[in-house]
C-alpha cells in the first residue's frame, strides 16, 4: 500500500510546473491573502464601531457617575427661638443664618482640636453661598426645632470646589489662580474629614431639585426639567399616537391609489428626514410668533415634538399593519363586517404591540431631542422652580432633560460638566427603559404569520 | 368661560348624547335589536359625535385665531402718533399686553372692581402704583394711549370669549339635538358613522401636509422679508460672516459662504470616518459573520443610533476636543502644534462620524442583502473567493442603493445641529485646516435666534434665510437618495 501511494507527490512534484492542487501556485496565494485581508477590514471595522460605543459609554459613565454624591458638611446646630426671632428681624436675614452656621462650624473645629487663623468669613467658603438659605427654610418649616438646648443635625452643602477637591476634580496647584479657595482651605477640608464632619454621601437633590445659578453648582439638579420633559411627553403621546396610527389606517387600508395619496406618501417620507432643527423654526414661526403660545412652554416643545415624531411613528405603524395577513380582512369581511369594522375590530387589534413599539421608540427620540427645543426658549433661563400644577406644567415656562444638559454643558465652571454628564446618566436610563419595554412588547406579543 | 370648561361640558353633553342615542334607537325599534338598521351603538356615536367633532373644531380655531385678530384691530387702533416705527408698536403691544393682564389680576384679585377696570383714567389715577400693589411690575408709567388700548384690547376678548362660549356650546347643544331628533329604528347609523370617522381619518393624514406647508410657509415669508432687508448677492456671495447686534441693521456682514463651507467641511470629514467603518461593517456582518456574532454586533452598532445628539455633543466638547488637542495640539504628542483649541473641525466631525456609522451600516446592510443570492452563488461557482464576490458582483450590484444610503448620511450630517453647536466652535472662517474652529449653519441659526432677538432685524431674519438653505439642501439630498434607493429596488422586484 505505501508502495502504491509514496511514489504519488513526488511525480507530480517533477512533471509539469505548479499544476498541483494540493500546493499552492502564487496567484493563488496572493489572492487567498486578499481574501484574508478583506476579511480583516470587516472586523477592524466592526471592532471599530464597538470600540467607539465602548468609549462614549465609559466616558460618560467615569464622568458622570461622581454627580450621584455631594460633598456635605455635617453640624449640630443648637437653635434657640430668641437667635431666630432676632435673625427674623434684621434687614438681611440671610446673613444672619450665614453667622449662625460660621459660628457652628468653628465651634465644632475647635472641639475636633482643629486650629485655623482664618476670620469667619474666609472659613465661610468652604460652604456653598446657599447654605444660609438652606437653614432658613428649614427652621421656618420645622418650627418645633427651636426648643431650648435641643441639636439638631444638619447637612449643609460643601462650596462646589471643595465637592472637587473631594472628587479629584480640584487640586492644590489648581487653585492657585483661584480667588474662591486657597489651598489652606484644603488642608482644613483635609482634617474636617478626618474628624467625620465633612463626608461625601449620595446627593438625591441632584435627580429631584431643580437647576441653580451659576455662582451655585453644587445647588443644581435636574428634576425640574425632568417634570418639563415628562409633560412634554404627555403632549406628544396623546397627539402623535391617535393622529400617527389614524394617519396610518387611512393611508395603509382606506386610500385609493391615486396623486393626492401619493403626494402624502413622500411628504411623510420627507419630513422623516428633515433636520430637527427647521421643526424648532417652525414652532418658532407658527407656535410663538404667529399664535401667540408662551415661549419655553412644554406644550410648545410638545407639539413641535410631535410634528417631528409622528413620520416615524406613522411609517412604523404602516409596516404593523401591512404585517397583519390579508385572511384576517378576508374573514371579517365574509362574515359581514364593514371595511371600517374589520380595520377597528381585527387588524387594528392585532397589529397594536407593533404600534405601541414604534409609538415607544417615537417617544425615545423625543425624549432625547435638543435642537428644536433651542429655538422656542427651553435655554437660557435657569428652571428653578417646580410647576404648580397641571395647567401650569403645561404653560409655564419649563426646561427639558437635554436643553438643561445643553445648558450645564454651556457655563465655564467645570463642576456644571460634571452634572451635565450627570443628567445624560439619567436621560440614557429613562432611554433604555423605554426601549427594554419596547423591546418585551415585541417579544411576547409580536405574531409572525 | 376658560376653554378647559367648555371643553369638560362639551365632552360631557357628548357622553350624554351617546347614552341618549342609543336608549332612543332601542325604543323605537321597540326594544327589539333586529328591527334596528344598526347596532345601537352606533346610534349613540352618530349623536355623540354630531355634538363634539364642530363644537371642538371651533373652539380650537377661535382659541387659536382670537388673540391674532384682536391683536391686529388693537394695534391699528393705537393713535398714529404715538409711535415711530414697527419695533416700537410692537413694544407698545407688549406693554398693552401687560397691562391688560395687570387690569384682569386686578380684578381677580378684588384690587379693583370690574367697573373701575373699565372706567380707570390715567389723567386721575397712578396705574403702576395701583398695579404695583398687587404685584404686577411695570417698567414705565402708563400712557393715556396705552391705557385705553389695554380697556379695549380687555373688552375685545371678553367679548370675543363670551361669543366663543355661547357658538361652542350651541354648536354641541344643537349638533346633538338634530342628531338625536334623526334617530330611529331606520336610520342609516353605521354608514353615517364610518363617512365620519373617514373623513376624521383622512384630516389625520393631511396633519403631514399641513407640517410641511407650515414650515415652507414660515421659512419663505421670513427669507422674503430677510431678502428685503438686506442685499441678497451679500447674503449669497458674501466671505464674511459678522452679525452685529449693536448698530441696529448697520454693519452687519452675512455672507453664507464660510458657514456653508464649515457645513460641507464638517460633514465630509464625518463621511470619511462613518462610510468605510460603516461599510465595511455592512459587509462583515451579511457576507461573513455567523449567526451569533451578528446576532450581538448589529444591535450594539445600533445602540449607537439610539444615543441622542446631546450626548455626542458633550462628548465632542469635553472628550475628544481635549484629547486632539494632546495629540495635534501646541506641545502634545506629535508636537505640530496644528489645534488651538478643542473645538474644531476634527472635533465635530470625528463625533459626529461615529453617530453616522450605524447610520451608513443597517442601511448598507439592508440593500447588500437584497442583493439576490443567486448573483453570489454564481460568481462563487466560477471560482472567485468570496472577497472577489462581494467587490466585483455584489457591491456593484448593491452600488446605487449604497450611494443613496451615503446621501441619506450626508443629509443627516448638514443638519445635524447639537454636534456643531458644542464641537465645533463658534468663529466663521474660511480655511483648510481640519484642525481649525469652524461654524456651520445649524449652529448659526441656533445663536441668531436663541436670546432676547427682535424678529424685524436682519440679524435674527438671517436664521431663517439660512434655515431654508439647509431645508433645501437636505431636501434634495433626501429626494435624490430616495429616487436612486427606489429605482434600485425595482430593478431587484
Amino acid at each position: 500500500m505505501t508502495d502504491a501511494t509514496a511514489p504519488l507527490p513526488a511525480a507530480r512534484a517533477t512533471g509539469r510546473k505548479s499544476s498541483s492542487i494540493l500546493e499552492l501556485d502564487a496567484r493563488t496565494r496572493r489572492r487567498n491573502a486578499a481574501e484574508a485581508r478583506f476579511k480583516t477590514y470587516g472586523i477592524i471595522a466592526i471592532c471599530l464601531g464597538l470600540f467607539f460605543l465602548v468609549w462614549l459609554l465609559s466616558a460618560i459613565v467615569r464622568n458622570g457617575v461622581p454627580a450621584f454624591t455631594q460633598t456635605f458638611v455635617t453640624l449640630e446646630m443648637e437653635l434657640s427661638a430668641e437667635e431666630v426671632a432676632a435673625a427674623e428681624a434684621s434687614v438681611v436675614k440671610t446673613s444672619a443664618y450665614r453667622d449662625m452656621i460660621r459660628a457652628e462650624l468653628i465651634e465644632q473645629m475647635e472641639l475636633n482640636g482643629i486650629e485655623t487663623d482664618m476670620t469667619p468669613e474666609v472659613l465661610g467658603q468652604l460652604l456653598s453661598s446657599g447654605e444660609a438659605n438652606q437653614l432658613r427654610t428649614w427652621v421656618l418649616e420645622n418650627p418645633s426645632s427651636m426648643t431650648e438646648g435641643a441639636t439638631v443635625t444638619l447637612p449643609f452643602l460643601a462650596a462646589s470646589r471643595v465637592d472637587g477637591y473631594a472628587k479629584g476634580r480640584v487640586t492644590r496647584e489648581s487653585l492657585a489662580r483661584d480667588s474662591n479657595l486657597s489651598p489652606a482651605h484644603l488642608d482644613l477640608v483635609d482634617q474636617l474629614e478626618e474628624a467625620g464632619i465633612v463626608e461625601r454621601r449620595f446627593n438625591l437633590a441632584f435627580i429631584t431639585g431643580s437647576d441653580a445659578s451659576d455662582a451655585r453648582p453644587e445647588q443644581a439638579g435636574i428634576g425640574v426639567a425632568m417634570l418639563g420633559s415628562f409633560f412634554m411627553m404627555l403632549v406628544v403621546l396623546f397627539l402623535s399616537l391617535p393622529i400617527g396610527v389614524a394617519a396610518s389606517i387611512y393611508l395603509e387600508e382606506f386610500a385609493p391609489k391615486n396623486r393626492i395619496t401619493d403626494f402624502i406618501e413622500v411628504n411623510i417620507s420627507n419630513l422623516a428626514a428633515v433636520p430637527s432643527i427647521v421643526f424648532g423654526i417652525l414652532g418658532l414661526a407658527i407656535f410663538i410668533q404667529f399664535i401667540g403660545l408662551p415661549q419655553s412652554a412644554p406644550l410648545v416643545g410638545g407639539l413641535v415634538l410631535t410634528l417631528m415624531t409622528l413620520p416615524t411613528i406613522i411609517i412604523s405603524t404602516r409596516a404593523s399593519l401591512k404585517a397583519v395577513p390579508p385572511s384576517i380582512r378576508d374573514a371579517a369581511l365574509g362574515v359581514g363586517a364593514s371595511k371600517m369594522q374589520s380595520v377597528f375590530h381585527h387588524v387594528l387589534p392585532l397589529a397594536m404591540p407593533g404600534i405601541l413599539t414604534g409609538t415607544i421608540i417615537g417617544l425615545a427620540q423625543a425624549l432625547g431631542e435638543t435642537a428644536p427645543l433651542l429655538l422656542i426658549g427651553m435655554v437660557g433661563f435657569i428652571a428653578s422652580n417646580y410647576p404648580d400644577g397641571v395647567a401650569s406644567g403645561f404653560l409655564d415656562p419649563n426646561s427639558a432633560m437635554p436643553a438643561q444638559i445643553y445648558e450645564w454643558a454651556k457655563r465655564a465652571d467645570p463642576a456644571f460638566y460634571e452634572r451635565a454628564w450627570g443628567g445624560i446618566i439619567i436621560l440614557l436610563g429613562f432611554l433604555l427603559t423605554m426601549n427594554i419595554i419596547a423591546i418585551i412588547l415585541r417579544r411576547r406579543f409580536e405574531r409572525r404569520w | 368661560m376658560p376653554a378647559f370648561w367648555i371643553l369638560i361640558i362639551v365632552f360631557a353633553v357628548a357622553a350624554a348624547g351617546y347614552v341618549l342615542g342609543r336608549r332612543r334607537a332601542m325604543v323605537s325599534a321597540g326594544g327589539d335589536i333586529r328591527n334596528l338598521h344598526s347596532l345601537p351603538g352606533f346610534y349613540g356615536t352618530n349623536v355623540a359625535l354630531s355634538g363634539l367633532v364642530a363644537a371642538l373644531v371651533v373652539l380650537a380655531v377661535w382659541t387659536v385665531a382670537q388673540p391674532v385678530l384682536i391683536e391686529r384691530s388693537v394695534a391699528n387702533s393705537l393713535p398714529p402718533d404715538s409711535y415711530a416705527s414697527t419695533a416700537e408698536r410692537s413694544l407698545m403691544m407688549a406693554d398693552v399686553r401687560r397691562v391688560a393682564n395687570g387690569l384682569d389680576q386686578a380684578v381677580e384679585q378684588g384690587a379693583m372692581t370690574e367697573q373701575a377696570s373699565r372706567d380707570i383714567r390715567t389723567e386721575f389715577t397712578d396705574i403702576r402704583t395701583r398695579l404695583g400693589e398687587i404685584g404686577v411690575a411695570l417698567g414705565s408709567n402708563v400712557t393715556a394711549a396705552t391705557l385705553r388700548a389695554a380697556q379695549r384690547y380687555r373688552a375685545m376678548s371678553a367679548t370675543g370669549d363670551l361669543w366663543k362660549t355661547i357658538l361652542v356650546l350651541a354648536l354641541s347643544l344643537g349638533g346633538t339635538a338634530i342628531a338625536l331628533a334623526r334617530t330611529n329604528m331606520d336610520f342609516r347609523a353605521r354608514p353615517t358613522v364610518e363617512r365620519g370617522v373617514l373623513v376624521l381619518l383622512i384630516a389625520a393624514a393631511c396633519i403631514a401636509i399641513a407640517t410641511t406647508l407650515g414650515i415652507l410657509f414660515s421659512l419663505i415669508f421670513n427669507t422674503i422679508e430677510f431678502l428685503r432687508l438686506f442685499p441678497p448677492a451679500e447674503f449669497f456671495f458674501g466671505t464674511t460672516w459678522s452679525p452685529s447686534f449693536t448698530g441696529r441693521g448697520g454693519g452687519s456682514q452675512l455672507g453664507i459662504l464660510p458657514l456653508l463651507w464649515g457645513t460641507l467641511y464638517i460633514s465630509v470629514v464625518a463621511l470619511l470616518v462613518a462610510v468605510p467603518i460603516g461599510l465595511f461593517a455592512a459587509i462583515y456582518l451579511s457576507e461573513y459573520a455567523s449567526p451569533t456574532v451578528r446576532s450581538f454586533a448589529k444591535p450594539l452598532l445600533e445602540v449607537l443610533a439610539g444615543i441622542p445628539t446631546i450626548v455626542y455633543g458633550l462628548f465632542a466638547l469635553l472628550t475628544v476636543g481635549p484629547l486632539l488637542v494632546d495629540v495635534f495640539g501646541a506641545g502634545g504628542l506629535l508636537g505640530v502644534g496644528w489645534m488651538r483649541g478643542g473645538t474644531a473641525v476634527m472635533t465635530a466631525g470625528l463625533v459626529m462620524g461615529i453617530m453616522l456609522i450605524p447610520f451608513v451600516s443597517s442601511l448598507s446592510d439592508d440593500i447588500i442583502n437584497s442583493v439576490p443570492q443567486a448573483m453570489r452563488d454564481g460568481s462563487l461557482g466560477l471560482g472567485a473567493t468570496h472577497s472577489e464576490t462581494v467587490r466585483q458582483v455584489v457591491l456593484p450590484a448593491a452600488l446605487p442603493g449604497i450611494v443613496g444610503a451615503i446621501l441619506l448620511a450626508a443629509s443627516r450630517a448638514i443638519g445635524e445641529t447639537m454636534i456643531v453647536v458644542l464641537g465645533a466652535g463658534a468663529a466663521a472662517a474660511l480655511s483648510l485646516n481640519p484642525f481649525e474652529a469652524m461654524t456651520t449653519i445649524t449652529a448659526k441659526i441656533v445663536s441668531q435666534l436663541t436670546g432676547d432677538a427682535d424678529f424685524t432685524s436682519p440679524e435674527a431674519l438671517v436664521a431663517f434665510a439660512l434655515a431654508m438653505t439647509l431645508f433645501v439642501i437636505t431636501l434634495g439630498l433626501n429626494v435624490l437618495a430616495l429616487w436612486i434607493v427606489r429605482r434600485y429596488r425595482e430593478q431587484y422586484e
